[in-house]
This record gives structure tokens, sequence and C-alpha cells, in this order.
């Protein structure tokens, strides 16, 4: 999609980058950092998989009680739930953000770099937030598979008949309720950064080395 | 000589008034511009001389609209360029000015080619015609066979031959160039000043270049010099060829 701006002598300005190039240029450099990729993404996969977790042994122990017939559950009980849900989306929040801050800031120079060879702001942008959905969905796939496992081993060592109780829709509902949540707040995480470094004179975004 | 004449019908293509640009380091600020004024005319070939730390980087960050100044105005082709949107200034760097960086600025993920291919995609460009121009480049400035190469793969000379390559690509009306000859040794240095030059002459571009080098005042028809964040004195070349054997001198 072509952007216009004021033609000035007849010639028509574009200032553009594809959908396609965008998608290779930030598939490239996941690629070629895969160990810095690999390492942003381990942030995201610990976060979720400890969600997932929490999430799952909780549908763990309401299928339990449910298939034993007693709706008595513990006040106790819920309410660690709810607090340790809580805490694990904490979690979640700030070890995304702080993957995706550094992946975008220790590549401030190469920022600037584009912006003077015309990147507008958007395109910066753009190109991390496809990197960062990238690395978002893989690693909450991932750590999503990973803390339901974990989730059921929990809940296999306390309980029988863990797998034959287990209310598997509501547990596959939290498992991509979880890959959503994470893939977002990976995006949303980079997109503070991303602006910043997009909106600041290529000059300095050139010389800035953290 | 009617040069005069030719002179006074050409437009400028680049005017600073009275630029100054001060950098603030905590409660420390270093005036690193102090007021600088220059002309330069379309289809001239510049040369910026000056001693270390005396401003040339900060002057080009500002004539290219990389940095704001802190004071003054630079004129692209008459054009204030601080009253310019995020797009015309996007469009600017994109298509008007090929910028070869003193530090290269090369990004390190991407091979000597996609670098090169960058600005021609941003341009609109297609993928494939933007490959095979990058590839007519990098052969252009000896580098055909290192195309694939990255950066860090690639020395210093031949780094600085990927940025001119890449300054080129969309065929610039201006080149500001910081010490493209730096890097390199006596032949390829000569053999990017000729191709400055016949960018010059033939297409009639712009060329404004910082440097050390002898060889690239001796193709330049003004040179400034900058001392101190200001403009020392301007020279025509022909007013400079007495002086070169002093020069060489004093830079021994
Ligand atoms: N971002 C910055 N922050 C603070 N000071 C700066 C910054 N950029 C440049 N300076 C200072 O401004 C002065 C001019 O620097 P500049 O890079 O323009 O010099 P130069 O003429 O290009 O030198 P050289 O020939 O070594 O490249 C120097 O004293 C430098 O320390
Ligand atoms: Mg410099």
């Amino acid at each position: 999609m072509p952007v216009d701006a004021k033609t000035q002598a007849g010639i028509r300005r574009q200032i553009k980058l594809p959908n396609r190039e965008a998608v290779k240029i930030a598939l490239r450099s996941v690629r070629i950092r895969i160990w810095r990729s690999c390492i942003t993404m381990a942030g995201i996969v610990l976060a979720i998989a400890f969600l997932t977790s929490v999430l799952t042994s909780g549908v763990v122990a309401k299928s339990i009680q449910q298939t034993a017939g007693g709706a008595t559950a513990e006040g106790g009980d819920a309410s660690i739930q709810i607090w340790l849900t809580a805490i694990s989306l904490l979690v979640c929040v700030v070890g995304i953000t702080n993957a995706m801050l550094m992946s975008v800031t220790e590549r401030y120079r190469e920022i600037g770099t584009m912006k003077c060879l015309g990147a507008l702001d958007w395109f910066v942008v753009k190109l991390f937030l496809i990197e960062a959905g990238v690395l978002g969905l893989v690693g909450s796939l991932v750590g999503a598979l990973l803390g339901f496992v974990a989730g059921l081993l929990a809940g296999m060592s306390q309980y029988d008949h863990v797998l034959s109780s287990l209310n598997w829709g509501s547990a596959l509902l939290r498992l991509v309720l979880a890959v959503l949540i994470g893939a977002g707040l990976t995006v949303v995480g980079a997109v503070y950064p991303a602006r910043r470094a997009g909106r600041m004179p290529p000059a300095d975004a050139m010389r800035t080395e953290i | 000589m009617a040069e005069a004449a030719v002179d006074a019908a050409r437009e400028y293509a680049v005017k600073t008034l009275d630029v100054k640009k001060e950098y603030v380091m905590g409660k420390q600020t270093l005036m690193a511009l102090k007021g600088v004024s220059i002309e330069i005319k379309t289809g001239e070939y510049i040369s910026i001389m000056g001693p270390s730390g005396s401003g040339k980087s900060t002057l080009f960050n500002m004539i290219g609209g990389l940095d704001k100044p802190s004071g003054g105005k630079v004129y692209i082709d008459e054009v204030d360029i601080s009253g310019l949107d995020a797009f015309e200034l996007a469009w600017l760097r994109c298509r008007k000015i090929g910028y070869i960086f003193q530090t290269f600025n090369l990004i390190p993920v991407m091979t000597a080619l996609e670098n090169c291919t960058l600005p021609m995609v941003f341009a609109g460009m297609s993928s494939q015609d933007a490959m095979d121009k990058a590839a007519d480049l990098l052969a252009l400035v000896g580098l055909g066979d290192r195309i694939r190469h990255k950066p860090l793969e690639l020395s210093g000379g031949q780094q600085q031959r990927v940025a001119c390559a890449r300054a080129l690509a969309n065929d610039p009306a201006i080149i500001l160039a910081d010490e493209p000859t730096g890097n390199l040794d006596l032949k390829t240095g000569k053999e990017i000043i000729a191709l400055l030059r016949r960018l010059n002459k033939e297409k009639g571009v712009t060329i404004i270049s910082a440097t050390h080098d002898l060889k690239m005042l001796d193709v330049s028809d003004r040179i400034i010099w900058i001392r101190d964040g200001r403009v020392d004195k301007i020279e025509r070349r022909s007013d400079l060829d007495l002086e070169v054997g002093s020069l060489e001198g004093e830079e021994a």
C-alpha cells in the first residue's frame, strides 16, 4: 500500500515497505540472531508455561471435584488459585516486556540506519511487531504446551484418574487463552520500545549504545 | 571563463544559515557547531576539511536531515527542511540524498547485497529489480564477488565500498560522504574518487565530502575548511593549487 505525499515537480513521492518484504526482513532477523531470539523466546516460554501450569492445575482440581460429586469447593483454595493466576500474569507481563525491550534497545543503531535510508517511523514499528508476533506465537505455543504437561503431571501426583476426569474442553480453552495472552503481550511489549526508537532522530539512534 | 555566469544560473542544492548544534551531556554543553553558513550549488563537488572533532560529521547530520540543529536553518533545494513532515523527510533521505557514513553503518545481519537493496525497497522498487541493481552497484565498486558476505566478514575497506554502493542505490541528487576513502588503499581510494567524480561530471550529482585525502581535494571545485565548529575559510581549487605543497608539509 503506497502512501502518497504532496507531489512536487510532478514526481510521485512514494516511500513504502510492502508486507512481503517486511515479513522477509523480520523473519531473517529472527533467523540470523537465532540465539538471541531463543533467549528472548525463553523468557516468553517460561512466563507462559507458568501461567498455563497454574491454569491447568486449576482445571484439574475442579474436574476432580466435579467427578467426585462434591460441589463443595473449598473457599481457601479458590482464592489461592486466583492469587496464583494473578501473580503468574504479572510474571508473564514483566518477563515478556523485558525481553522485548532488550531486543529492541540493542538494535537502536540498526533502526537509526534504516531511518537514514528512508524508513518511516512505522516501518520500524511494523518490522518489530512482525518479529515480536513470530517470537511471541512460537514462544507461547511451546510455553503453553510445557505448562499444560506440567500442570497435568502436578495433578497426577496429587490425584488419581486425572486424565479420565479432566474437563478437556475447559483445559484447551485455557491453553488457547494463554497462547493469545503470550502473543498479545509480546506484541504490546514491543510497541513501546519500537515506537520510541522509531521516533528518535536517526543520528541519535545510531549513536545510542547500551 | 563563463564559469561565473553558469554558477549564477544554478540554484543551491544545499544552503545552511547560521547552523548551530549544541550537545548537552549532563551539566556540560558542547557547541559542536557555532553558526555555520555555507552555500553549495547544484552540481558542485565540495570537500570539507578540518581537524578531528571540528564538527564535520555533525554538519553532515544537519545537512542530511538526520538530526535537528539547535539553531539556524538548513535548505535543501531551497526548501527549509525543518518545515518538512516525517514523510517528506523520509523521502529526502531515501531518494534525494545518498549517505556514506564515516562508520559505514551497514546493517550487520544483512549481506552486502541486502544492505544495498534496502533503500530501493523503501523507494518502492520491486525486489528483483532492486537485487539486480544492487549487484551492479557492488560490481561497480569492485565487490562483485563478495555480494553474499555480511559486513563482519568484510574488511574495513570493503565495508566502505558497500556503503558507497548503497549510497548510490536510488540515484541521489546529493551525495554526502564522510571520509569515503578513509579506510581504502591508494588504488581503491582513487577508484572511488574517480567514481564520485564521474557521477558529478556526467550526472550532475552534487558531492559533499569530508576528507583528509589530498587526492580528493584535487578533484573538488571548492574546499570548505571547518575549525572548531566554524567555517574557517573557503577556497576554490584554483587558489589551492599553489598551496598543496605546504599542505603536505603541514600534514606530515
Ligand atoms: N552525540 C554527541 N554527543 C556529544 N558530543 C558530540 C556528539 N556528537 C559529536 N559530539 C562532539 O562534537 C564535536 C564534533 O564532532 P564531529 O563528530 O562532528 O567531529 P568530526 O569533525 O567529524 O571529527 P572526525 O574528523 O574525527 O570525524 C566533537 O567534540 C564531539 O565530541
Ligand atoms: Mg567525523
